[in-house]
């Protein structure tokens, strides 16, 4: 029996040892907010934080993450109040088709978290390991350094 | 109407949504003539839930209306909904407390069209934004028409519809409220959800007379009047998407997301190449690992389309599946598997370019090998482009419960497709299901590019839950399956030759398309193949002109991807066009413009600015003009760059949108290319959605830039790459600002999907061009030793 610990909360998941994370996250624990897209850790689209670090879920063993602090999309938010990320998000469009755009929101807030004030090279090299094939890049940026300024500001 | 039908292009079942809409079109065109035709469609009102304001818009009488009523079913993340169905068949519900729910009937695949939709319902309706909600539509042709998601005709196939729907609504509050204060309708205005009565200071919120408003008469759709441009309040502003919240908090929304109680998880084994048979599988091996709960051979039907031989495993959940999936061992019968194979494509294509034409020739204009020897200055180019996937980020998937009943067996399907009635009604052939007796519930798409116009992931998950006994399963490709049995966009070759006289006219143009034949006899050609249509420009604009083809045999599956036949006819065709320019040493703008000004004798013209037939009225020389004039203005074409930019122009017609784009870019001494910006001139009638239209100009640039530097590697029948470590999608370094300006017009509005996307990649080769001197003639770009 394992025991994770996913956005604030304590679980117990019966899973074979090698079961990746993401599989736990969205087939146990039903968090499918966190997205499969290839499975070797080439797209990002799994992206989750283990203790407020970017992580590929997909090729870490849930096992691996036991003791650790696990975020997932699901956990961003307290109650209705979304962070400046996400309201970056919505405010400049980002989207298209929207399945790669969790992956994306986590990243960036890990980005944001040690990095106030990225350069586009700083978000270019950040974000480099979540894929977009929609081709949202443009407007990652710009929301990423609109939800900088706003972090800033209230900080 | 104006849209070629090209067989080539897409699948059938696309072919015969598209032809739902001309039937609607060519319904409308006869009844600006001879009066009101009821195909057309009507609107119909029923008192809902709560005593709401229910609008539809029917296309069959009542009874087939009733039917629909059936709707329900799961959703993404829970089980079956409590309480009764949502209203099925409504375009707009007002509800008493003031809440507007509008219904957006397709596919949304990343196209922006649940926001799109919304916006033109609440338009007419003069509801406040803030209090609507936007809901995906039940599957049912009768209450909605056609609904698909392909060829960029959401927007014109129902801008009209939409508009009627929202105005109808409209007019029945107008009279409640009208009997309500015992005043003329024609004294009360709308506005933000909100009916007010000047004259004597009163106002009523929709809410207030939602359920008076549901016993008015309801209008007639053809006569109600319906806004000027002028007074539109929300279209072609910037809206954020409806899904934006939902996404942004990771909610349940996609295929994959679905979840219902006792729902297994399938993989499909197909065979590596095109054809294969299985000759043997470690079946009973696979049934005793953990979590497995059955695992067979599938005959299949032998169509790439339906049902391919192969072995499904089913689990218990998604990791029991893919692991199971890994110790799976297969003795494949490769006798009638194809061998396709790049190298040997490639070597009889250059054999076939030499021929003086094609053996088929599609279009002749004048008499273009005379024309070619008289020419001043002639030039002959061959062009190759290799395959590619679609990649769409949600791999293929879809939950499909084949339902044994003494009545009769049904099926039920869960599914993230571009074409949901063709999809449903393929999947209940394949299992022997009464298309009566078959359901599909339409969920959020993971990106479309086309990929999803194919349906065989849906038969497939049909033909599992009906063997594994019928039993609900989701069947999930891992990225290797997706990748590996993708429809690709077919590689193929064109060889041109071109003439232009004494004075820098272009006066000869011969184009020789070498592609495939998907078919046992070779004639029928491959979906989605990249050659200009019979009368694509530049045939009406060039006095003496030939289009002929040439198709080699090919196994593998192709399909349509994101502008088919347009995302490399674009790149040959202005290419060409350049090469052509720099043969006559004038600046390629000017060259371009005059080719636009010498059209030749003109074809029919259908459709035109509003309130015409929608349609979109085809290539248009003026059209095609004012955005090249726009572009070259917008991008600063022919000043000063800075040190080591260089600019290059491309303008392409597709999907009634005309396009043109200027590329600004610089090349290393490495030939790694660079993007700085790219501007991009676009006129596809009025913008509904401003952000959307521009985000998806915006994608389609990067899409480009990416597209240029990828292929697929095809060896005795099968595709190489198995994942994104060596199948390398654009990544955000490559997202160059792509500056968007969309012309001002009155014709009938399209969607842009696919429109922004055949001229990018055309505008960085010719950029390439100027800045190097060296003609990419080559897709992936990597075969002539450039980057990105």
């Amino acid at each position: 029996m394992l025991r994770l610990n996913v956005n604030g909360k304590d679980h117990e998941v019966d899973a074979p040892e090698d079961t990746p994370l993401l599989w736990v996250l969205r087939d146990e624990l039903n968090l499918v907010g966190t997205k499969f897209g290839c499975g070797i850790a080439q797209c990002g689209a799994c992206t989750v934080h283990m203790d407020g670090a970017p992580i590929r879920s997909c090729s870490v063993t849930a096992a691996s993450a036991a003791g650790h602090k696990i975020t997932t999309v699901e956990g961003l938010a307290q109650g209705d109040a979304l962070t400046a990320v996400q309201k970056a998000w919505i405010e400049h469009d980002v989207a298209q088709c929207g399945y790669c755009q969790a992956g994306q929101i986590m990243s960036a807030t890990a980005l944001l978290s040690t990095n106030p004030n990225p350069s586009d090279a700083d978000i270019d090299n950040f974000m480099s390991g979540n894929l977009c094939r929609c081709g949202t890049y443009t407007r990652i940026r710009i929301a990423i350094k609109s939800a900088a300024q706003t972090m800033r500001g209230a900080a | 109407m104006n849209i070629d039908l090209k067989n080539e292009y897409y699948p059938p079942e696309l072919i015969e949504q598209i032809e739902g809409v001309q039937k609607l079109w060519d319904s409308s065109a006869a009844e600006s003539a001879a009066g009101p035709v009821s195909r057309r469609g009507f609107l119909k009102a029923s008192a809902g839930v709560g005593g709401a304001l229910v609008l539809a818009f029917g296309y069959a009488d009542e009874a087939d209306a009733a039917q629909a009523a059936g709707g329900g079913g799961a959703r993404p993340g829970g089980g079956r909904p409590a309480g009764p169905p949502f209203n099925p068949g409504a375009f707009v519900t007002v509800h008493p407390d003031g809440r507007i729910t509008l219904i957006s009937k397709n596919p949304e695949i990343g196209q922006g069209i649940k926001t799109a939709f919304g916006m033109i319902l609440a338009e007419e309706l003069d509801a406040k934004w803030s209090d609507v909600t936007v809901e995906q539509a039940p599957i049912n042709a009768a209450v909605y028409g056609t609904q698909f998601a392909g060829g960029s005709m959401s927007i014109p196939s129902a801008f009209d519809q939409l508009r009627r729907a929202g105005a109808g609504a409209r007019a029945m509050l107008v009279a409640a409220a009208a009997q309500q204060w015992g005043v003329p309708a024609a004294e009360i205005t709308t506005a933000d959800s909100t009916l007010t009565h000047a004259a004597s200071r009163r106002s009523l919120s929709y809410g207030q007379v939602a359920t008076r408003a549901a016993s008015m008469k309801v209008p007639d759709a053809q006569s109600l009047k319906l806004k000027d441009r002028k007074d539109w309040k929300l279209l072609g502003t910037r809206v954020t998407g409806v899904d934006n919240v939902n996404l942004v908090t990771g909610k349940p929304l996609f295929g994959v997301d679905l979840k219902m109680p006792d729902l297994k998880v399938a993989v499909f084994q197909k065979c590596p190449a095109t054809g294969g048979k299985v000759a043997s599988a470690n079946v009973d091996q696979i049934k005793a690992l953990p979590g497995v709960v059955d695992c067979f051979i599938v005959e299949g039907t032998g169509l790439p389309t339906e049902v391919m031989p192969g072995v499904a495993i089913v689990a218990k959940n998604t990791w029991s599946a893919f692991s199971a999936k890994k110790q799976l061992r297969i003795d494949w019968d490769y006798s009638s598997a194809s061998k396709d194979d790049w190298k040997k494509i490639t070597a009889r294509a250059q054999e076939l370019s030499k021929l003086p034409q094609g053996a088929t020739v599609m279009k002749t204009v004048g008499d273009v090998d005379e024309a070619l020897k008289a020419g001043s200055k002639v030039v002959e180019s061959f062009y190759t482009f290799g395959f590619i996937g679609h990649s769409n980020m949600e791999p293929q998937n879809t939950t499909a419960w084949y339902q044994k009943d003494p009545a009769g067996d049904k099926l039920e399907i869960w599914g993230s497709v571009q074409i949901p009635d063709g999809a449903r009604t393929l999947a209940a052939k394949v299992v022997g299901v009464p298309q009566e007796r078959s359901t599909l519930h339409q969920l959020k798409v993971g990106g479309g590019f086309g990929r999803r116009l194919m349906h065989e992931y849906a038969c497939e998950a049909a033909q599992i839950s009906k063997q594994a006994g019928g039993i609900p399963v989701k069947l999930m490709y891992t990225r290797e399956d997706d990748m590996t049995h993708d429809f690709y966009r077919p590689g193929g070759f064109h060889q041109f030759k071109g003439a232009v006289d004494d004075q820098g006219k272009l006066v000869a143009w011969s184009s020789h398309a070498i592609s495939f034949a998907g078919d046992a006899d070779g004639k029928r050609a491959v979906q989605g193949g990249g050659w200009p249509g019979a009368n694509d420009f530049p045939a009406e604009y060039t006095p003496n002109y030939r289009l002929s083809t040439s198709l080699q045999p090919f196994a593998i599956p192709c399909g349509p991807w994101r502008a088919p036949g347009n995302n490399t006819s674009g790149f040959l065709v202005q290419s060409f066009m350049h090469e052509l320019a720099v043969a006559a040493g004038r600046d390629h703008a000017e060259f371009l413009l005059e080719v636009f000004g010498q059209k030749q004798p003109a074809p029919p013209i259908s459709g035109g600015p509003p309130p015409g037939p929608p349609g979109g009225g085809g290539l248009r020389a003026e059209r095609a003009t004012a955005v090249i004039k726009a572009a070259v203005e917008r991008s600063g074409w022919g000043k000063p760059l800075p040190e080591g930019h260089h600019h290059g122009l491309a303008f392409h017609f597709s999907h009634q949108g005309h396009v043109a784009e200027v590329a600004e870019v610089s090349v290393d001494a490495n030939k790694k290319i660079t993007v700085h910006k790219v501007t991009v001139v676009a006129d596809i009638g009025p913008i509904v959605n401003l952000s959307g239209a521009e985000n998806q100009c915006q994608g389609a640039v990067v899409d480009a830039i990416g597209t240029m530097a990828l292929e697929v590697d095809i060896e005795d029948g099968r595709i190489k790459q198995q994942n994104f470590d060596t199948y390398r999608l654009p990544r955000i370094r490559i997202s160059p600002p792509v500056e968007v300006h969309f012309l001002d017009t009155d014709y009938t509005p399209t969607g842009i999907g696919e429109p922004a996307f055949p001229p990018a990649v055309p505008a960085i080769c010719n950029a390439v061009y100027a800045a190097t001197g060296h003609r990419i003639r080559t897709l992936p770009i990597t075969h002539e030793g450039f980057s990105i």
